[in-house]
């Protein structure tokens, strides 16, 4: 290949070293990344490869579209209830079901606690590695670590020398051991890793506790939604009823004692965030402040369709507390406004995807979605079918297709959002940024990188945990005020629906913008069509060669030890990636191709 | 028992020296002092935590959500003090091939000796490449993983029964895990369905098994007898409105806001064996119907495929379980025959029973 300027900037060059992934770990699900490194370790062209897909949507057809919350639900156990939030939306478009006030304030709890508890167990259990070595908390002066924690956090209670020792003994007695579990194999001696052993204890210890803490954010959802992972949602409205003080409260899905524990619930998971995981992103976000790779495509294009509705049924944006719009050719000025309706805006490509279109060079729109498995690799795939070496990415090479908005590749998440919000005005998310940029003394483009990335995830979860208990307070009140209705169901029968209809309905995920799709006809899904955050940052090429968010996030990147990983991780890691929503589609028939020999 | 790393080393003839020398690289590659070398060296003579091989195919990773929500035991006990967690995609901070090069290392040095935990399952379609990991079909590393388990855990629905994905048409020909070709006939498999498990269920089946020293006692269809030889309906405490005839009839009705029973608006809590209703989710805090909504009993065989979840039970399998129950409900608002019918109920459910065994 010879070296190539992509239409969205970037200048690809595969001359160097090419270095193999895969798998990527601390994920969801499976992608593999490829890459090119000069002779003076940067990082010249970038290749991801989502390495998975079920079919999800060719299963939903012919289903009940109640049902469709559950099955999309199953796309992701991560981000587990915002497939079922954005299925009940849009099925209740289709059919023009309006929510009690009441099921709008549960959802958006259950909603938000998910972006808390998703943000919280990405950082610490997905991402920290990157950044922090356990190894060397070991060298660490439990007195001096004890005096860091409290000038980071002076409420966090956990802060004693003695805490800090014990942790200290514990992790000491494990890695002694020999047996180094999750640990090992790490790159536990590569000079990327840059933090004082003090630094890394309390970081070390903080992975703990946020392991033992990242439970009890989600029992929101036990309490409403009955379990967790997975909990119960239900088209027009939500299937947890009120029963304040009335007969037989005590066995109702909803009374004051399942409110206090919500409650209390809540009130904990903001001083977790707040004591927790925005002190140690500012002080570990220090240390590195001067790494400032990874930025890819979040300085020129982003996208976020906007969520959390204030009042229920009114997804226009200005009733959504989570911004919507898109920002493109790095106009930080123009905000420009999105139709999911229109079908020049959204579309999907697949010249370098495992798909057939009938005409390649033209994208379609998900209402006319087509989705046709074409597992084929290029001439100069490395090694066979079925252990491929190399990837050929001139051809074919990913599971996932490449989304497109009016032909721009947009990255979407968190940062996505932060910008936007700053973009447009957003005043609680500009005074977040302000906040963070000025407690880590960097400039405003600083933003525009994986650790700006990675800021922006742990501001969100501190917004999402203030917005959990304005919903409570709002539940609160609406109760208050002589409204208990949680469910309409004037339109449950499909006797009531029309003969054909179609809907659509969107959410931000924890990892970005989210929407599906739905036909229905004769009060069964037609057709079922997602295009999910990992999609639009994960995708491949396009027609015109525009890379994706993750490709441009590795670019130009300078790595440390080719054979070690470490800031390809980081970087992919920003986005918290989801292979299994990016790749869960599948043909319209659902033939079988070929099956596996069995050995 | 058990026999320790060092053992396994000196049976394949690696010397003292050499295991010795071992230990000196392990402590150097983790950056750590000559020092530590020797205290490495006991630990693996004496009784190391059990290798768990943690392997992801076609799912969605709600089983390894599930798995950290647990609350007795904390997942962080069972991952730092109970197993030794070496290889899980998920969490690993190991890549590409010093992540793959960990299931080699264990599988030959542990052979016989570790437990393979398996999330999610194996596509057949495509050569397996619609599941890839390390540029070959996931079906190949689980067939690697299986070959030289001590036992193998399916976690889940997915690796139990297959689950959405090979819900009809299932594109992808995934197939649980023991259906999958070349897995061992004689690697015992544990099978811990439902979407997902309970968290405080999957850890009780790991320490269980540490505890005691032996895999629990399985049912005819490989799944813990402790945690799945009742169904949902059976300990449920919406069981006496059921009995009493009192129903929900719609969402959010009088019903509803009482806590009746959700059987009309299609619950499967009387074919579905599960500890729902009795371990409860999340540190025991509530279940399903408790914040009313109907089981669809996501731990059973093709949960997926019996018809939408709000239909009755009797439209599914056609049981005429409906005029037993409305007959229930009669003769309770009758105050005739309550106890007749009630046994009437009780029969009915043991006969679905039979019926749910037998597929």
């Amino acid at each position: 290949m010879p070296v190539i300027n992509t239409p969205n900037g970037f200048t690809l060059d595969d001359t160097g070293q090419r270095q193999v992934v895969d798998p990527v770990t601390r994920i969801e699900g499976h992608m593999r990344a490829e890459v090119n490194i000069s002779p003076d370790n940067i990082i010249t062209n970038a290749v991801s490869t989502g390495t998975m897909w079920r079919g999800l949507e060719v299963i939903l057809k012919g289903r009940d579209p109640r049902d469709a919350w559950a099955f999309t639900q199953r796309i992701c156990g991560v981000c587990t209830g915002t497939h079922a939030l954005t299925s009940v939306r849009a099925v209740e478009d289709a059919l023009n079901i309006e929510i009690p006030e009441n099921a709008n304030s549960i959802r958006n709890i259950m909603q938000l606690s998910l972006q808390v508890h998703d943000h919280l167990v990405h950082f610490y259990h997905l991402h920290a590695l990157d950044w922090v070595n356990p190894v060397n908390a070991l060298k660490a002066d439990p007195k001096a670590t004890s005096a860091l924690q409290q000038q980071v956090s002076p409420r966090h209670p956990k802060s004693s020398p003695g805490y800090f020792r014990d942790i200290q003994n514990r992790l000491k007695k494990f890695v002694e051991s020999g047996q180094l579990g999750p640990f090992k194999n790490g790159y536990w001696t590569n000079p990327a890793y840059r933090l004082p052993p003090e630094a890394d204890l309390m970081a070390t210890t903080h992975y703990l506790e946020a392991l033992d803490f990242q439970k009890i954010i989600m029992t929101t959802r036990t309490i409403f939604g009955g379990k967790d992972t997975h909990p119960n949602w239900l088209v027009g409205g939500v299937p947890c009823a009120i029963n304040m003080d009335g007969e037989l409260a005590a066995g109702a899905p909803i009374n004051m004692e399942r409110l206090n524990y919500v409650k209390t619930v809540l009130d904990q998971s903001l001083d977790f965030i707040n004591n927790v995981y925005i002190p140690d992103i500012i002080a570990i976000g220090g240390f590195y402040k001067d790494w400032l790779y990874g930025g890819g495509i979040s300085g020129k294009s982003v996208l976020a369709y906007g969520d959390i509705p204030d009042r229920a049924n009114d997804y226009s944006a200005s009733n959504l507390l989570m911004p919507q719009g898109a920002i493109i050719n790095g106009d930080l000025t123009k905000v420009h406004e999105i139709d999911h309706r229109d079908p020049e805006q959204i579309q999907e490509f697949v010249p370098h995807s495992w798909y057939k279109y009938p005409d390649e060079s033209k994208g379609l729109h998900p209402w006319d979605g087509v989705t046709e498995p074409n597992f084929a690799l290029g001439p100069n795939t490395k090694g066979t079918k079925t252990n491929i070496e190399q990837i050929d990415e001139a051809a074919k090479y990913s599971w996932i297709k490449a989304p497109r908005w009016r032909g721009h590749a947009m990255e979407v998440g968190p940062l996505a959002r932060y910008v936007v919000g700053y973009a447009s005005g957003h005043k609680e998310f500009t005074e977040q940024i302000n906040m963070v940029l000025k407690a880590l003394d960097v400039p405003v483009e600083a933003l525009f990188s994986t650790l700006g990335r990675t800021a922006a995830r742990a501001l969100e979860a501190q917004w999402a945990a203030e917005k959990q208990i304005y919903f409570f307070k709002k539940l609160i009140a609406n109760i208050k005020a002589g409204d208990s209705s949680t469910a309409n169901t004037e339109k449950f029968d499909p006797s009531t629906w029309p003969a054909e209809t179609k809907g659509v309905g969107f959410t931000e995920a924890p990892r970005g913008a989210l929407a599906h799709w739905i036909r229905i006809k004769d009060t069964k899904i037609d057709n079922y069509q997602c295009v999910v955050p990992t999609t639009w940052n994960g995708s491949p090429r396009d027609s015109k060669g525009n890379i994706g968010a993750f490709e441009a996030s590795m670019m130009n990147t300078k790595v440390e030890r080719p054979e070690e990983p470490v800031e390809i991780l980081r970087n992919i890691h920003s986005f918290d990636p989801c292979l299994a929503c990016s790749t869960h589609v599948m043909s319209e028939d659902g033939k079988l191709l070929a099956k596996v020999k069995v050995r | 028992m058990q026999e320790t790393f060092y053992d396994v080393m000196r049976r394949q003839g690696i010397t003292r020296r050499s295991f010795l020398k071992y230990c000196s690289l392990t402590a150097a590659a983790l950056g750590l002092g000559p020092a530590f070398a020797p205290k490495i060296a006991h630990a693996m003579e004496n009784k190391p935590r059990i290798p768990v091989l943690w392997l992801h195919g076609l799912e969605c990773t709600c089983c390894s959500e599930s798995f950290i929500r647990s609350a007795h035991p904390l997942a962080k006990d069972v991952i730092l003090s109970m197993i030794s967690l070496d290889y899980d995609d998920t969490i690993m901070a190991a890549a590409g091939q010093q992540a793959e090069a960990i299931v080699e290392e264990i599988v030959h040095k542990h052979k016989g000796n570790y437990i393979l935990a398996c999330e999610g399952n194996p596509p057949l379609n495509q050569d397996g490449m619609s599941c890839i990991i390390g540029g070959k079909p996931y079906l190949e590393q689980l067939q690697f993983a299986a070959k030289d388990a001590k036992a193998i855990i399916s976690w889940g629905s997915c690796a139990s029964w297959g689950c959405v994905q090979a819900a009809r048409p299932n594109p992808t020909q995934a197939v649980p895990i023991h259906k999958a070709p070349g897995i061992p006939g004689n690697v015992p498999i544990i099978k811990v369905p439902g979407c997902p498990p309970i968290a405080e269920v999957m850890t009780a089946v790991v320490t269980y098994i540490l505890t005691f020293d032996r895999l629990p006692s399985l049912d005819r269809q490989g799944r813990p007898k402790m945690f799945y030889s009742q169904r949902i309906h059976d300990k449920c405490y919406r069981r006496p409105h059921f009995d009493a005839g009192q129903f929900v009839e719609a969402f959010d009705d009088e019903g509803a806001r009482k806590g009746y029973c959700l059987y009309k608006v299609g619950c499967k809590g009387p074919t579905t064996y599960n500890a729902c209703s009795t371990v409860r989710w999340n540190g025991g805090l509530s279940f399903p119907i408790q914040a009313g909504h109907p089981c669809f009993g996501c731990s059973e065989d093709g949960f997926w495929d019996k018809g939408s979840f709000y239909d009755r039970l009797t439209d599914v399998h056609g049981f005429g379980v409906e005029s037993n129950a409305d007959e229930i409900g009669m003769a309770a608002a009758g105050v005739v025959g309550a106890a007749a019918a009630v046994h009437a109920g009780a029969s009915i459910v043991k006969r679905m029973a039979q019926k749910g065994d037998k597929e």
